[in-house]
């Protein structure tokens, strides 16, 4: 227990502060998937065949290949990217990219694929009447989408989203490989310099089920509320 | 481009042995717990629960860390023949995977083992069919045939899991995408390469379940 303590003798704050930083770094994947979710589910959705192929290509390829390959190809890639793009304007040092921002973009390119899905079965399962009386009705296209579509899209999709938010977290452990301190990098560093790795890999597993576990009882209450009506 | 195939090619058959061995052993584990799942007893049934709840709530690498590092620091462990096992990175990760699918497998089997209807079960009684022919001849096919659709989901998170295996020093495909990556220089090169090779082994995996869904598909 005393490995825990907070302060310069336990690794307790270390933990701590790694903990949050898994939270950061999950909630700015989401935030980044869902933004790739909505770019990519109106052309899984879109009538016209050249987009429907971008989307599935999109989804198909993500849900395909591992976590790990994505973030090393934007990881290691990403600095060669960059550092080339440099050296056009005359720069050639070494560029390291922030491995907060390379981590969320990758992992939110992941999560972005699953929210796609979820988001595409969510318009699908809206009921077609509600397309077609919104036509009669003359309302315009996109305030259609705004507030008839979206609103109902959303709370369709809460249960999926709990699921797609669990798969994020997880994967961020996957960061740790590049270096950024989360969860799973700082029970690495205190098992290595205490030699006690199976205390600290226990006290990270804890760590993610607790975070599951409150993220759930969240998203449970989150889905009652939003669906009061129903 | 052609002169790291060979090297990739390698890894891919590491990557298939892992995944061909941990969804054998994911598979038993996986009827074992969905078996304890449905049973009565509220501590029996807990534990099986608490099982698979860990194994679904902490990332892979956490399990394989603690399998692969965790493990050795057990004085006991060490020095029992287990030690044989456990001190080689494949083993660990064929446990940490095992482990892992046999967690999601067993809540696939236990939804299709609770959607049965419950008047296939009371036919068999009626005809006085044994509890032991109902299961083995009648739960336990329509249970695997309803968890199809989703074990053929499961097999494929299962390949992409195994690439985590690399970072235990195993030359998988990932591991070997790592190392031409290492040496050329050309991330891209290697990454996409594997990236290729995993899309077409998915390819491949999807369609055998489709395949098989259509032949021994449930219809209800």
């Amino acid at each position: 227990m005393e490995l825990l303590s907070f302060g310069d003798t336990g690794w307790g704050d270390e933990l701590f502060l790694a903990t949050l930083m898994t939270i950061a770094v999950s909630i700015a994947a989401m935030v980044i998937g869902f933004l790739f979710a909505l770019i990519f589910t109106p052309l899984k959705l879109s009538k016209k065949k050249s987009l429907n192929i971008i989307g599935n290509c999109y989804t198909t390829i993500i849900r395909g290949v591992p976590e790990l390959l994505v973030i090393y190809l934007l990881f290691f890639g990403g600095t060669g990217a960059a550092m080339y793009v440099a050296s056009i304007f005359g720069y050639d040092g070494y560029i390291e990219i922030n491995a907060f921002i390379t981590g969320a973009l990758a992992i939110g390119i992941i999560s972005g694929a699953y929210s796609t899905e979820v988001f595409r079965g969510a318009i699908l399962s809206i009921d077609k009447g509600q397309f077609e009386a919104s036509k009669v009705l003359g309302i315009k296209k996109n305030i259609q989408f705004y507030k008839i579509i979206l609103p109902q899209m959303l709370r369709l999709s809460i249960p999926n989203l709990s699921n797609v938010w669990q798969i994020t977290l997880k994967d961020t452990s996957l960061i740790s490989v590049t270096g950024l301190v989360e969860i799973m990098r700082q029970s690495y560093i205190a098992a290595g310099s205490t030699r006690d790795p199976l205390f600290f890999y226990s006290v990270a597993a804890i760590l993610y089920l607790m975070l599951t576990f409150l993220s759930m009882k969240l998203i449970n209450k989150l889905e009652i509320k939003y669906s009061k009506g129903y | 481009m052609i002169s790291i195939f060979p090297d990739l090619l390698s890894g891919a058959v590491i990557t298939l042995q892992l995944l061909v061995s941990s969804m054998f052993f994911g598979l038993i584990i996986g009827l074992i717990f969905a078996i304890l799942r449905i049973n009565k007893n509220p501590i029996i049934n807990k534990f099986a629960y608490g099982y698979s709840y860990f194994f679904r709530g902490t990332p892979l690498l956490v399990q394989l860390y603690l399998i692969y590092y965790g493990l050795a620091n057990i004085e006991f462990l060490r020095n029992s023949f287990f030690w044989v096992i456990i001190k080689e990175p494949y083993w660990c990760a064929i446990i940490a995977f095992s482990l892992n699918t046999g967690a999601y497998t067993s809540e696939i089997l236990r939804s299709a083992f609770q959607t049965i209807k419950k008047g296939y079960i009371e036919a068999a009684q009626s005809l006085g069919v044994t509890k032991k022919i109902t299961f083995y001849r009648i739960q336990l096919p329509i249970a695997i045939k309803q968890s199809l659709p989703a074990y053929g989901n499961e097999i494929i998170l299962m390949l992409k899991g195994t690439s985590l295996a690399s970072v235990i020093t195993i030359m998988d495909l990932m591991g070997e995408a790592r190392k031409v990556n290492v040496l050329t220089f050309k991330p891209f090169e290697a990454f996409i390469t594997a990236g290729i090779i995993y899309l077409f082994i998915t390819f491949i995996i999807h369609n055998i379940i489709k395949y098989l869904e259509k032949k021994y598909g449930f219809q209800t």
